[in-house]
C-alpha cells in the first residue's frame, strides 16, 4: 500500500509540495483537512504512510505546532496511536516535526524535547546540506547519500530537557558545511544553532522521522540553488521512496 | 459604543519565562541602537490575561496545555487584584489595544472552549520586558515609545499592566441623518472636514445638489459611502483629472488614459488578457494558463504601524489576485525608508524612526507571506531622507489560473456572500485616510485606520476560492479592501443593483453603528456573487477550510445601492450618481523641476576621504542602496512552492544579488517560466522625473531580460508615489513621469497592464512646513522565460570565459550613487546634470541578447545600475567567488567615468569560450565591447590604458557588499 495521508491543519502550506514529492517518488497522496478527517471519521489505517507537512498550523500563535499537537493528542489520539503502533512510516517536516515533538511522538524514549527559537531569534530561509547518521538504521535513511534542500523556519533548534543527551542512534540527519565537514553549529550551514547540528531525528523503532529542512522542495534538478553552475545532486526523492517502500 | 467600566469579572495573569532566550541579544542590540547602554540583562516574558470566573486549576490547565513549552519555559499564574499597578521603571509591559487583531488570544479562547473551559470569556496577550537594573524614568519612557510599544495599536505600562477588556454595549442599529441641504460653502467644507470625508467643495456641492433633488437629507452611511467611492484611493481622481499645464500647453484629459493606457492600447499585444480592468493585470502564460500581477502601495498605514501596515499590505495584494480568480504563487516587495542612521534630533515629531519602520515592515511582510505559504522572491530597498516620515511599502503578488475561469458578472438573484473574517471597527476610513497629508497628529487620529493582519484566515480564503472557481460556484468575486463592504459590494453592483441587510454581517463584537459595519475595513474578506443553488456546495467548502460565510443580500436589477439594517434604511443611492456623479477634477501642473528644499533634509554627507578608485568601489558596495539586502531576504521564505529557479541570492556562497527571480509554476507543462523584477530610482527623479520614468522602465525590462525573459513577452506595472498633487509643481513632476512611461512603453513595445498610485505622501510638521517624498515611480516587470533550462544567473561561472559590455553606454552622473558618496567627485563634469535617458538601441539589443541566451552562449549576465560598471563587475565577481582581468580603455577615455557613471540599456555578459566567435555576430548591430576574461585568481583587476585602477580580492569585495554581522 503506497498511498500517503497528508494532514492539513488550518495554516498548513507545504502540503502541495509534499504531495508532489510523494507522487514523483511513485506514490499516491491525499491531502485531507483535519475538519474532514473529523467529520468523516476516516480510518487512517486505510493509508500506508502518514505525512505532516510544513506551514504555520493555527498560525503557530501559541507556539510552533502546539495546537496541532493538541489535536493529535485529543481528537485523533486513537488514530495516531494505531498508526504509530502499526509501524508504518510517519514523516513530519518543519511544522509537522514541531507538532510530532510537541505531542510526544518524537523522540520518544521518555525524553522531553522541543524545537526552540533559532539562535538568531528570527526566521531563516537558506539552502543547507544534510548528512544521514550511519548509526541510525531507520528505513527512512536507506541508501541516502546526502540531501541538499532549503530550511524555512523560526523555531528549529532541537533541544532536550535539562540538556539530556539524545541517543546517537535516534539522530537521523545533521547539518553539514559546504566543505563536507559537520557544520559545528556555525551559521548559516547550521541555520538555527541546533546543538550537535541535529536537523532530523527518528523514534527508536525508526518508523517516525521528523526534520526541519524541506527535502520536498528539492525533487527536481532545477530547484538546486547552483543549477545554473551545473551543480546537481542531493535530491530528496530517495527519502520519499524509502518511506513509500516501507508503507 | 464601548464602555470600559470595570466589572467584577476576575482576570488572571500567566507569565511565561523562556530559558536561554535568544531574543534577548537582539533586543539588547536594538536598545543600544537607541543610544542607551543597559546595565545588566533584559528578560522578555509572554503574558496572557484570562478574563472569566475560572478556578485556579482551570488557569493551570490553560497554562500547561496551551501556552507552555515545558522543555524551555516556566510559568507563574496569579489573579489580578483590583488596584491599579504601581509605576516602576524596571519593567515595561505592552498589550494590543482592545479590538486590535490578537491571533494568539483568539486561538487561546477557542482552544480553551474546546477543552471544556467555557467560563473563559476573553483573553489578551502581551509582552513584559524586565530589566535587571532599574532604568531611569526618561529612558524607560523613551524605550517604550521609541522601541517597545506603538501607542497607535498598543497600550503599555511601566510595571504590571492592567489590560482593558471591552464590554460592548449593543448599538442603536440606526442611521443618523446628517443635514446638508441648507449648508453654505463654509458649512459644506466644515462637514467634509469634521467627518474626515476628504471631499472638496465642488464634490460636496454635487452631493448637496443630489439630495436637494431627492428632497431629503443624507444618512451618515450614505455620506461615508460616497466619500469612499469618490476617494483618491478608490477613484484615482488625480489620474483621471483634467490637467492644465501652466506653460499654456494643451490640457491633458486624464493621465492614465492619455499616457499609460494609451501606450497599452497602441501596442495592442495579443497576449495581454486584461489591462486596467480588474484589480490585477492579466497576461497569457501558455495555451492553458494566464498570469496575473499586481503591486499595491501601503505607505500611509506603514508609516504609523509598520508591522501591521506591511502585513495588511501583503494581505491586500494577495486578495487582489484572488479577485481575478487566480491562485497566488509569489510575492514581491519594494521598500523605501529614511536613512537608518538618521540622527534623533532630525526625526520629525510624531514620526517613528526609520530603523524601527524598516524592522517592522520587514517583519510584517515576512509574517504574512511566510504564513500564507507564498515565496517572497523579488524586491529592493532604497534609502533617502525624504522617506523618513513617509516610507514607501509596495507589495506585489503574482497569480496563475486557467484561461477563461474568471467570471465577472453578478446576475439578478445572485446572493451577496461574504467569506472570511468577522467585522470589527478595524481600519475605518482607510481610503480617505490615504488621501490625506500626514501631520504630527496622524498617529492619533488614524489609529482606527491601521490594523494587524490574520494570515491564517486569508489562507482559508485561498483554499476556498480556488475550489469554488473550479466548481463554478460564483458569478463574480471581488476583494474587500479600502472602503470595506461599501466599496466591494458597491463596485460589484455598479452595473446592476443590490440590496443588503447588515444585520447578517457577523461582528467581532456588538455595538457597531450600521455605517461602521458598512465601511469597516476588517481584513481577510472576499465578496462573491453566488447563485442560490450553489450555496450548499460553497458552505460545505467553507466548513472544510474553517472559513466563515455570511449571506447578506442579493443582486437585483434596480440600478440602486440599497442597504438596510433589519427594517432600518441605511443607504439608498442611485448607481448613476454614486459611480458617475462626481465632478471632474481640474488641476494645474508646473513643469519646473521639483524643489529639493522641500525634503526633510538634503543628504549632505561630508565628503568621504576617497583615496582611489578601489576605495570608491568599496564605498559604493557599502552604500545602503547598493549593499546586500540578504539579511532581509533570509527573513522571507523564498522556496515554498518549489518553483523558485533563480533565487534572490545566487552563486556558490548564495550572496550575489539576482537581477530578477525566475519561477516555474507547479502544474504547468513544458519548461516555461516567469521572471519578476523591478526598476526604481528616486534619486533620478529629483533631477528629471521624465528620465526617471524612462530609467525605471528600462531597468525593469533589462532585469528580466538578464535572467532570460523574452523581451517580446514582458508586461509592466506602475506605482506612482508622490506628494500632494494639488500643488502644481508636484503634479508637474507626476505628469512628466507619466509621459516618460508612455514614451518608454512604446519604445520597447512593452505594455503596462495595471498600476496604482499613492499620493499625498507628505508630512506637515509642527511649524506647518510641507515635506514631500521625492516623487518616485516603481515599475514592476513580469516576463515569460520560454525555457528555464536557459535561465541565466549573475554570478561569474568559469575561468577563461570572456566578459562583454553590451549596449550603448551613456555615462550619466546626475543622481548617480558615486555623487551620493562623494558629491564633488566629478566636479565640473558636463554630464553632472544628466540623468540616463532612453537607450535607442536597447530594444534591438535585448532581443539579440535573448537569442544568444536561447542558444546557450551566455553563462552569466548582470545589468548596470546604481554604481555603474564597477559595481556590476564587483557583484558578478564576488557572487562567483572568482576573479577577472578587465580593461576599460574602450568604454570611455576617463577611467573614473567608465567605472562609476550610470547608464540605461547596458549589461555585462559572460560568454562561454567555445561561443566567443559567434557571440558578436549574434549581437550584430549592437555595441559590444570585450572587456576581458574570467580568471581563477580570486582578484578583480581592472585596468585602463595599461594602468591598474582597481585590484581587489573578491573576498574584500564580498566583505564590503555584505555588511558585517549580517548573513555570513
Amino acid at each position: 500500500m503506497s498511498k500517503a495521508l497528508i494532514l492539513h491543519a488550518p495554516g498548513t502550506n507545504r502540503d502541495g509540495d509534499l504531495a508532489e514529492a510523494i507522487r514523483l517518488a511513485g506514490g499516491e497522496a491525499d491531502i485531507v483537512p483535519l475538519s474532514r478527517l473529523q467529520a468523516e471519521k476516516t480510518d487512517w489505517l486505510d493509508y500506508g504512510l502518514l505525512a505532516l507537512p510544513g506551514g504555520f498550523s493555527y498560525g503557530d500563535a501559541l507556539g510552533a505546532g502546539k495546537l496541532w499537537a493538541l489535536a493529535l493528542q485529543t481528537w485523533f489520539a486513537h488514530q495516531m496511536q494505531a498508526f504509530v503502533e502499526s509501524g508504518r512510516p510517519i514523516i513530519g517536516i518543519c511544522n509537522g516535526f514541531q507538532a510530532l515533538v510537541r505531542a510526544g511522538f518524537l523522540p520518544g524514549d521518555n525524553l522531553a524535547a522541543t524545537l526552540a527559537h533559532n539562535e538568531s531569534a528570527q526566521f531563516e530561509c537558506h539552502w543547507v546540506t544534510l548528512t544521514p547518521n550511519s548509526a541510525n538504521h531507520s528505513f527512512w535513511l536507506q541508501r541516502l547519500e546526502s540531501l541538499v534542500c532549503p530550511v524555512a523556519h523560526g523555531e528549529g533548534r532541537f533541544v532536550t530537557a535539562h540538556g539530556a543527551r539524545l541517543p546517537d542512534e535516534l539522530v537521523a540527519l545533521r547539518y553539514r558545511a559546504a566543505d563536507g565537514r559537520l557544520a559545528d553549529s556555525r551559521y548559516p550551514a547550521n541555520p538555527n544553532g541546533s546543538p550537535g547540528d541535529v536537523a532530523g531525528i527518528t523514534n527508536r523503532d525508526g518508523n517516525i522521522l521528523g526534520l526541519m529542512p524541506h527535502p520536498e522542495n528539492h525533487i527536481l534538478p532545477y530547484q538546486h540553488p547552483n543549477w545554473t553552475r551545473g551543480e546537481q545532486g542531493g535530491l530528496g526523492i530517495q527519502l520519499f521512496r524509502n518511506g513509500l517502500r516501507a508503507a | 459604543m464601548l464602555s470600559r467600566h470595570p466589572v467584577p469579572v476576575p482576570v488572571f495573569r500567566i507569565d511565561v519565562m523562556t530559558e536561554a532566550d535568544h531574543r534577548r541579544r537582539g533586543l539588547k542590540e536594538q536598545i543600544r541602537g537607541t543610544g542607551y547602554r543597559l546595565n545588566g540583562d533584559v528578560e522578555v516574558r509572554e503574558v496572557y490575561f484570562l478574563q472569566g470566573v475560572l478556578t485556579e486549576a482551570e488557569v493551570r490547565e490553560i497554562a500547561q496545555t496551551l501556552v507552555l513549552d515545558p522543555v524551555t519555559q516556566r510559568y507563574t499564574q496569579e489573579q489580578l487584584n483590583a488596584e491599579d499597578g504601581v509605576e516602576v521603571f524596571n519593567c515595561i509591559e505592552v498589550v494590543y489595544k482592545p479590538g486590535v487583531t490578537d491571533s494568539a488570544a483568539s486561538q487561546l479562547l477557542e482552544a480553551a472552549h474546546q477543552m471544556g473551559i467555557t467560563a473563559l470569556l476573553a483573553a489578551r496577550t502581551g509582552l513584559s520586558y524586565r530589566f535587571d537594573e532599574p532604568v531611569p524614568e526618561d529612558v524607560a519612557r523613551s524605550l517604550a515609545y521609541r522601541l517597545l510599544a506603538n501607542a497607535t495599536v498598543q497600550d503599555f505600562a511601566f510595571g504590571e499592566i492592567r489590560p482593558e477588556f471591552i464590554h460592548p454595549v449593543p448599538g442603536a442599529n440606526k442611521a443618523t441623518i446628517v443635514p446638508i441641504k441648507d449648508l453654505n460653502a463654509l458649512g459644506l467644507q466644515a462637514l467634509s472636514s469634521s467627518h474626515r470625508l476628504s471631499l472638496n467643495l465642488k464634490e460636496m456641492q454635487a452631493i448637496q445638489a443630489y439630495y436637494c433633488a431627492l428632497g431629503r437629507e443624507p444618512t451618515d452611511a450614505e455620506l461615508e459611502t460616497i466619500a469612499q467611492t469618490w476617494s483618491e484611493h478608490c477613484l484615482h481622481k488625480t489620474f483621471k483629472a483634467d490637467i492644465f499645464p501652466m506653460d499654456g500647453s494643451e490640457p491633458i484629459r486624464g493621465l492614465i488614459k492619455t499616457y499609460i493606457q494609451a501606450a497599452t492600447t497602441e501596442i495592442n499585444a495579443p497576449w495581454v488578457r486584461s489591462a486596467f480592468v480588474d484589480n490585477a493585470g492579466v497576461i497569457e502564460f501558455d495555451e492553458e494558463f494566464d498570469l496575473s500581477f499586481k503591486v499595491e502601495t501601503h505607505n500611509h498605514p506603514s508609516a504609523i504601524e509598520p508591522f501591521g501596515g506591511a502585513n495588511t499590505g501583503v494581505g491586500g495584494v494577495v486578495r487582489d489576485i484572488l479577485g481575478v480568480s487566480h491562485r497566488p504563487i509569489a510575492v514581491t516587495d519594494v521598500l523605501c525608508f529614511g536613512p537608518q542612521d538618521l540622527a534623533d534630533e532630525r526625526l520629525p515629531t510624531g514620526v517613528l524612526h526609520p530603523r524601527r519602520i524598516q524592522a517592522g515592515v520587514v517583519h510584517g511582510i515576512a509574517d504574512y507571506g511566510n504564513k500564507l505559504g507564498l515565496p517572497t522572491v523579488n524586491g529592493s530597498i532604497h534609502y533617502h531622507s525624504g522617506f523618513s516620515a513617509n516610507p514607501l511599502v509596495c507589495c506585489g503578488c503574482v497569480g496563475i489560473g486557467p484561461r477563461g475561469s474568471h467570471p465577472r458578472s453578478p446576475r439578478p438573484g445572485d446572493r451577496v456572500i461574504v467569506l472570511g473574517g468577522a467585522t470589527g471597527r478595524d481600519g475605518l476610513r482607510g481610503a480617505t485616510f490615504s488621501s490625506q497629508v500626514m501631520d504630527a497628529g496622524s498617529g492619533e487620529v488614524a489609529g482606527a485606520s491601521v490594523q494587524i493582519g490574520d494570515p491564517i484566515t486569508e489562507k482559508g480564503l485561498l483554499e476556498v476560492v480556488e475550489r469554488a472557481r473550479d466548481a463554478q460556484l460564483y458569478s463574480a468575486i471581488t476583494d474587500c479592501g479600502a472602503g470595506g463592504l461599501s466599496s466591494a459590494v458597491g463596485e460589484m453592483a455598479a452595473q446592476i443593483g443590490v440590496s443588503v441587510d447588515l444585520a447578517h454581517v457577523p461582528l467581532k463584537y456588538p455595538g457597531l453603528a450600521p455605517w461602521e459595519i458598512w465601511l469597516s475595513e476588517a481584513q481577510e474578506r472576499m465578496v462573491l456573487a453566488v447563485p442560490e443553488r450553489n450555496l450548499p456546495a460553497l458552505r460545505a467548502l467553507c466548513q472544510t477550510y474553517w472559513v466563515a460565510l455570511s449571506n447578506i443580500g442579493a443582486f437585483e436589477e434596480t440600478g440602486r445601492l440599497r442597504v438596510a439594517f433589519g427594517e432600518e434604511r441605511i443607504v439608498d443611492l442611485d448607481n448613476d450618481f454614486l459611480h458617475g456623479g462626481y465632478p471632474p477634477l481640474e488641476l494645474r501642473a508646473d513643469f519646473q523641476l521639483p524643489r529639493n528644499d522641500m525634503r526633510i533634509a538634503i543628504d549632505a554627507p561630508a565628503d568621504l576621504e576617497i583615496s582611489d578608485e578601489a576605495d570608491m568601489l568599496l564605498s559604493l558596495l557599502r552604500h545602503p542602496d547598493i549593499a546586500s539586502k540578504e539579511a532581509v531576504a533570509r527573513r522571507y521564505d523564498h522556496e515554498v512552492g518549489g518553483g523558485t529557479v533563480i533565487k534572490p541570492f545566487v552563486g556558490p556562497r548564495a550572496d550575489g544579488p539576482s537581477d530578477a527571480a525566475v519561477l516555474k509554476p507547479r502544474g504547468t507543462r513544458d519548461w516555461r517560466g516567469i521572471a519578476l523584477a523591478n526598476g526604481i530610482n528616486p534619486h533620478y527623479g529629483e533631477f528629471d522625473p521624465y528620465r526617471m520614468a524612462i530609467s525605471a522602465v528600462d531597468e525593469a525590462i533589462r532585469n528580466v531580460v538578464a535572467v532570460g525573459a523574452d523581451p517580446e513577452r514582458i508586461a509592466l506595472l506602475d506605482n506612482f508615489c508622490w506628494g500632494n498633487p494639488n500643488h502644481p509643481d508636484m503634479l508637474g513632476g507626476l505628469v512628466r513621469a507619466a509621459q516618460g512611461c508612455h514614451a518608454a512603453a512604446l519604445h520597447y513595445q512593452t505594455p503596462f497592464i495595471s498600476g496604482k498610485d499613492s499620493l499625498y505622501n507628505e508630512y506637515v510638521d509642527e511649524s506647518s512646513e510641507r515635506r514631500a517624498i521625492p516623487g518616485t515611480l516603481l515599475v514592476s516587470s513580469i516576463g515569460i522565460v520560454p525555457d528555464i533550462r536557459n535561465a541565466v544567473s549573475m554570478d561569474l561561472k568559469e575561468a577563461g570565459n570572456a566578459l562583454f559590455l553590451v549596449g550603448d553606454w551613456e555615462g550619466a552622473l546626475a543622481g548617480s550613487h558615486t555623487l551620493l558618496v562623494v558629491p564633488h567627485y566629478f566636479s565640473g563634469h558636463p554630464s553632472i546634470r544628466q540623468v540616463p535617458g532612453l537607450s535607442l538601441n536597447a530594444p534591438h539589443l535585448y532581443r539579440a541578447l535573448h537569442g544568444a541566451m536561447r542558444a546557450g552562449s551566455v553563462r552569466s549576465a548582470h545589468d548596470l545600475s546604481e554604481g555603474g560598471l564597477a559595481v556590476a563587475l564587483a557583484e558578478m565577481a564576488l557572487a562567483g567567488r572568482i576573479g577577472a582581468q578587465i580593461d576599460l580603455s574602450h568604454v570611455h577615455v576617463d577611467p573614473r567615468l567608465s567605472l562609476f557613471a550610470e547608464t540605461n540599456g547596458c549589461l555585462l555578459v559572460e560568454v562561454q569560450t567555445e561561443r566567443l566567435r559567434e557571440f558578436p555576430e549574434t549581437l550584430a548591430g549592437c555595441s559590444v565591447v570585450e572587456l576581458g576574461r574570467v580568471e581563477d585568481s580570486g582578484q578583480l583587476i581592472i585596468t585602463h590604458d595599461d594602468r591598474v585602477v582597481i585590484d581587489l580580492s573578491v573576498d574584500t569585495l564580498a566583505n564590503a557588499f555584505t555588511p558585517q554581522g549580517q548573513a555570513e
